[in-house]
């Protein structure tokens, strides 16, 4: 057993190049016993290949890898798991139909008279699961039937019952909801506790702050810093990643002129998941909608967008009582909707930027295909998308330009109403900015903007106003700069609001 | 965009080999046969090829938007058994009956469209069973032998051409040919055909963008059935009248398709590779012929085709993926 604080990996000096092109220049990096360690960095910054190196997957070009002291190479990703490194990736590897103990020894099964010894297997995940202060997980349940806080849970054990001193884990929060980070933030704890050295990236701020004792910055493929996270301000890291303030994360607000008509408002609206939804969205603003997962806030986008529609109370779009039934009858009333499946709604991963840019102008409004050709280059310089031409499949691009390429799409055809379902998830800081930018840009312009974010400091940053959806209802309205905890009280049902 | 676009040509992603592959073909014919020591081999060539090239166009939108056409064989038996039924080798019948025949291949295409979109029945499924049913019909109807005759009138598209300044003489296969390869080309730049690929690249992002999905769809299949009734009058007037004409057309438009780098499941490929792959399919027949290799091995050289078209798009294109080493390679770690 490893004293708490002992380096247990310690990377050197990484460089890694493909094609010729430095993805990693000197990267170092030191994981201690008993200690979270965040990697921090925007997209492109190198850290999925700095994992990729540490999980055997890359060999580095240059540079040194010392497991406890000892020179070591990771020639395939077997040799790093033997040297005790495991990753738990965002995307689970489970066989969702077998068992909890079948997923943990998977290709390992105990075996006893030829036969796979169950009773052994089951009896090492229960004793695996009870020192993680996992009891809850009854080892002969089916995966199907765990929750995905659970399921990350079987990761982990997976990797600890290969005897795992190093757990790297890549953006663990992203699948789960509000009330499962809390869940891993013990978890997280208690295998610190224990001695593991925790390798977590994250593009959540306060998760970081939250977690972490020492934070590893990188930029453009290169070691900025090592910290101590307590003499680290938030501000400070922000700089460190990108080289700008927190400041001027966000663009100003709407001023009382900036307010036009109500382009949308929606009366008593409701269907099987909501009921009673009554707002108003003015041209020139954006209202933000919080809420916990399930709460029903992505639920009253889509019923706005047609998908699936709302079967009581009324919806007027410019004042006039309209009854949205698909995606089709919303586009061509002039609403757009930016979902917040980027790759499963969004895109056509496969279709050039160009293609997937005009996709909305050309497969909803009739006439309008290939018309006024060279406004596309315009739409796609005003939403900064970076890429080597457009016709270059949207696929290639980062998460942030993809997102850019989704906004452009609804640009393309000019929406009166816009809603944005999780804007931001995924992409990295700088992109985060211009598309904040983007968003308040277009409310200037006259666009009502209905905003969905589950990331608070956004939503309380971008919104002109708040609305918390609580199981399925408004539970209130807050102003423009509320604090998160207001946000909280009524988004958890704590506190009641004034429905406006 | 922050590169200055630069105008070069442009070629769809995977239409470049076929294009090596067809020029190749078409030197090495000149090689092999006298025939075409001159143009009109390779016109007579064209005009072979043509009804194949016009079956890969349909199936490239069906295949291209997701699906699988496998009812255009039977289809092409079909028409041309039902034009022979009719028309009685009677010049007056032949306009009518060909508008029949369009009319019945556009009927047929739309009921493989609809059951696939609203019945929710896999295109492979919906016309497999097409296949079947027009197979039976044929066979119910002529007990095995077609009856009746073409008309001359209806034979000149499959055979006959017209003079024309400049070029000279080209058969009227060749010119419907490039008539329905530009009108497709015009097509799948427009709106509607780019729209069509995205249906097959992902229909839940069209459908949600206020996209028809279902209607593009049917408007494949639709033009697939079309397109097999063109090709069934071109093949009626060229090889005549028999139960058997249409038989295996449908694996050899697939077969083009694939050979042309559209991508199976759609969502990538362009209408001009597909049918540069049928023309390939059609040249490397002939060069086999000219070197004497039997007949029979076309379907086997067929299925080698088609495997090593589809691996090729699966590997070849992607150097990275043959390098990546697999996992669990037993190399031991140096400590």
């Amino acid at each position: 057993m490893t004293v708490d604080g002992d380096v247990v990996v310690r990377l050197t000096g990484i460089t890694k190049s493909f094609l010729g092109v430095p993805v990693l220049r000197g990267v170092d990096l030191e994981l201690r016993a008993g200690e979270v360690h965040a990697l921090m960095g925007e997209n492109g910054a190198g850290k999925s290949t700095l994992l990729k190196v540490l999980a055997g997957v890359h060999r580095p070009d240059s540079g040194r890898i010392e497991v406890e002291g000892e020179p070591v190479v990771f020639a395939t990703p077997r040799d790093a798991q033997e040297a005790g490194i495991a990753i738990i990736h965002q995307e689970f590897n489970l066989l969702e139909h077998r068992t909890v103990a079948e997923n943990v020894h998977l290709g390992r099964e105990p075996v006893r008279r030829g036969q796979v010894d169950r009773r052994k297997m089951e009896a090492d995940t229960k004793s695996l699961l009870d020192w993680l202060g996992e009891e809850g997980i009854d080892p002969a349940e089916t995966v199907t039937r765990l929750s995905v806080a659970q399921k990350q849970v079987v990761e982990i054990v997976k990797a600890l019952s290969t005897d795992a001193r190093v757990l790297a884990m890549d953006e663990p929060t992203a699948a789960l909801a509000d009330h499962e980070v809390e869940l891993l933030y013990d978890l997280v704890d208690r295998l610190r506790a224990r001695g593991i050295a925790i390798l977590y990236v994250s593009h959540r701020m306060r998760e970081v702050f939250d977690l972490s004792k020492r934070i590893t910055v990188l930029k453009d493929g290169a070691f900025v810093t090592c910290a101590l996270t307590r003499e680290l301000t938030s501000d400070q890291l922000v700089r460190h990643m990108v080289g700008r303030s927190l400041d001027a994360l966000y663009p100003d607000r709407a001023s009382a002129d900036d307010l036009g008509d109500v382009r949308l408002a929606l009366r008593g609206a409701g269907n099987g998941r909501v009921r009673g939804i009554t707002f108003e969205v003015r041209a020139g603003e954006i209202v933000g909608i919080a809420g916990l997962q399930g709460s029903g806030r992505s639920a009253i986008a889509r019923a706005i967008w047609g998908v699936e529609p709302f079967t009581a109370g009324t919806v007027e779009v410019d004042g006039v009582e309209r009854r949205i039934t698909d995606p089709r009858a919303a586009v061509r009333l002039g609403i757009g909707y930016v979902t917040e499946d980027r790759k499963g709604e969004g895109l056509a991963l496969r279709q050039s930027i160009r293609d997937n840019a005009l996709l909305v102008r050309r497969a909803a409004l009739t006439g309008g295909a290939g018309r006024r050709k060279s406004d596309l280059g315009e739409l796609l310089k005003s939403v900064a998308v970076v890429a080597r031409g457009e016709h270059q499949e949207v696929r290639y691009l980062s998460g942030g330009n993809q997102q850019k390429v989704v906004l452009a799409k609804w640009l393309a055809v000019g929406p009166r109403v816009l809603v944005v379902d999780e804007p931001t998830r995924g992409i990295d800081v700088g992109a985060k900015q211009a598309v904040h930018r983007l968003l308040r840009d277009l409310a200037r312009n006259g666009v009502a903007i209905l905003m969905i974010s589950s990331e608070l400091p956004e939503l309380i940053g971008m919104s002109d106003r708040i609305l918390v959806v609580h199981e399925g209802a408004i539970a209130g309205e807050l102003p423009a700069g509320t604090g998160e905890e207001a946000v909280m009280g009524l988004a958890t049902g704590h506190t009641r609001g004034e429905v406006a | 965009m922050n590169a200055p676009t630069t105008w070069r040509p442009r070629l769809a992603e995977g239409t470049a080999p076929v294009l090596a592959v067809l020029a190749v073909l078409l030197v090495a014919l000149a090689f092999a046969g006298p025939a075409y020591s001159e143009p009109t081999g390779y016109l007579a060539l064209l005009k072979r090829a043509a009804p194949l090239v016009l079956l890969a166009i349909g199936q490239y939108f069906v295949i291209v938007s997701g699906g699988f056409d496998l009812s255009v064989g039977s289809l092409v038996t079909a028409e041309v058994v039902i034009a022979a039924r009719l028309i009685e080798g009677d010049d007056a019948n032949t306009a009518w009956v060909i508008a029949l025949l369009l009319g019945f291949g556009l009927l047929v295409g739309l009921v493989n469209g609809l059951v696939t979109t609203k019945l929710l029945v896999p295109s492979f499924i919906v016309t497999l069973g097409m296949l079947l049913i027009l197979d039976g019909a044929v066979f119910l109807w002529t007990g095995g032998a077609p009856r009746g005759a073409l008309s001359p009138s209806f034979r000149v598209f499959g055979r006959g051409g017209v003079d024309l300044p400049v070029v000279g003489h080209l058969p009227w296969s060749v010119v419907i040919l490039l008539a329905v390869l530009v009108a497709a080309v015009l097509f799948m730049r427009g709106g509607t055909g780019r729209t069509l690929v995205a249906v097959g690249d992902n229909e839940n992002s069209v459908r949600l963008a206020g996209g028809r999905v279902d209607r593009l769809k049917v408007l494949a299949f639709a033009l697939s059935g079309v397109l097999a009734a063109l090709a069934a009058i071109l093949l009626g007037g060229f090889a005549g009248v028999s139960a058997q004409v249409g038989e295996g057309l449908e694996f050899r438009a697939i077969t083009a398709v694939v050979l042309g780098g559209v991508l199976l499941g759609g969502g990538r490929g362009s209408v001009v590779a597909a049918a540069a792959g049928a023309l390939t399919l059609e040249a490397l027949f002939s060069l086999l012929n000219l070197l004497g290799v039997s007949g029979a091995l076309e379907s086997a050289v067929q299925g080698v085709i088609i495997i090593a078209a589809v691996a090729y798009a699966a590997l070849g294109a992607n150097p990275r993926l043959r390098l990546r080493p697999r996992a669990g390679t037993p190399e031991p770690a140096a400590r």
